[in-house]
């Protein structure tokens, strides 16, 4: 008797067994309820880099949930810069990506380094998202229109219209330090970035 | 040959919709057992003694010396958890004071899909004095069916080794009274908290 339907039986199982454990791995805080969406798995990065580790950062304008408009120049000589893109707001690991920033102020501040945070929602769509993360130290900028220009600039916009899950230092002479275009599922560690600040810091 | 094949489907089929999945449906529920986490044993000296735990390698909750554990599942990313990490440390604190209370209910927390930096920026930010456990691969997340944070489980052990879920509960204290209250009810210990 021919036996391929058992191996394609068990080949089909196979599949379908490994599916869930390369699934999203995430933790949701309480604080947003039940308003997150999920995204379900994603293609872990969808962009091809416009900036390298020691060119110079290209500059940029936009404007903040809190109203002013906030440049990369503005920094020039003053501040590293940290800039974290994230996808999209009301997503499961964005959500929790920004408070942890939040409670680190002093390892920016004792790093003289500032973060921006960006992504290609509107401002209500911010305004809302940020809300329920408390009080955030750092501005949160929209790349909204013309839709996900900065990220382009960077090129970390996707072909779907969301920005990947990217970090980039910058120092203060507005060279780009370190890239991290991350894999969209996962939260970056707090460890290496923190890293890459003091070895900047431990440069000068 | 056709019998090998209807078992080999068969057994595909219990596989795949069967509950050996190794995830687990949801939080431990009040009266059940907790699923097998394993913990490293803590570096730190006065946290090893805290929680009577000998040598260095790993440990599961049961074998921590108390009447009562109480297990708060957290991240350092999580704005509730922020929120609600004084009046956490409230409670570590009303236990500790109370003669009646202190060594017999222990605390501890779980930080997930937080690495050993992360539980540590957690617990240099808001002072926590209990231990505080990474788990930066969400391994137990997925043990304690991936729970919301803050979570909170209170953990009666037995005497003879055997051990109970008495508290499973999402979100933030209603006061740190009230669940100590209710933690102290659970566990059957005598003696009232000190107002």
């Amino acid at each position: 008797m021919n036996r391929s339907p058992i191996i394609f039986f068990c080949l089909i199982g196979t599949v379908l067994l490994v599916m869930p454990t390369v699934r999203n791995s995430f933790a949701l805080s309480d604080a947003y309820k039940d308003n997150i969406y999920n995204t379900g798995m994603l293609k872990p990065t969808d962009s091809v880099l416009k900036v390298s580790v020691g060119g110079k950062a290209p500059d940029f304008e936009l404007k903040a949930v809190s109203g002013e408009r906030v440049s990369l120049a503005q920094f020039r000589g003053k501040k590293n810069v940290v800039i974290s893109f994230v996808p999209a707001a009301w997503t499961p690991v964005c959500s929790d990506q920004w408070p942890g920033y939040n409670i680190v102020k002093e390892m920016f501040d004792a790093n003289v380094a500032i973060l921006l945070g960006i992504t290609v929602d509107n401002l209500p769509t911010l305004f809302s998202w940020t809300n329920q993360m408390g009080k955030l130290w750092f501005p949160v900028l929209s790349d909204f229109w013309p839709h996900g220009a900065v990220a382009k600039k960077f090129g970390v916009l996707r072909s779907d219209g969301m920005a990947e899950r990217a970090l980039f230092v910058i120092d203060k002479k507005g060279m780009v330090r370190y890239i991290d275009v991350h894999n969209i599922n996962r939260r970056p560690s707090l460890d290496v970035l923190i890293g890459e600040l003091e070895k900047l810091r431990n440069q000068k | 040959m056709r019998r090998m094949l209807c078992f080999a489907l068969l057994a595909w089929g219990m596989i795949l919709f069967g509950p050996s999945d190794g995830r687990s449906a949801g939080p431990p529920p009040v009266g059940g057992k907790l699923p097998e986490l394993t913990l490293g044993v803590p570096k730190d000296a006065a946290e090893k003694t805290y929680l009577g735990l000998s040598g260095s390698d790993t440990f599961k909750i049961p074998m921590i010396r108390a009447k009562t554990v109480v297990v708060e599942i957290f991240s350092m990313y999580c704005p509730y958890c922020q929120k609600e990490a004084p009046n956490v440390n409230k409670a570590y604190e009303k236990i500790e004071a109370d003669p009646s209370l202190k060594g017999k209910i222990k605390m501890i927390g779980i930080g997930v899909g937080n690495s050993t930096f992360e539980v540590g920026v957690f617990k240099k930010k808001y002072g926590v004095s209990f231990p505080l456990f990474p788990d930066g691969d969400f391994a137990l997340h997925k043990l304690l069916g991936e729970v919301r944070t803050p979570y909170f489980l209170g953990v009666k052990l037995n005497p003879d080794g055997s051990h109970q879920v008495i508290h499973s509960r999402l979100g933030a204290f209603e006061s740190v009274e009230k669940f100590l209250d209710e933690i102290i009810k659970a566990s059957e210990l005598k003696g009232e908290m000190q107002k």
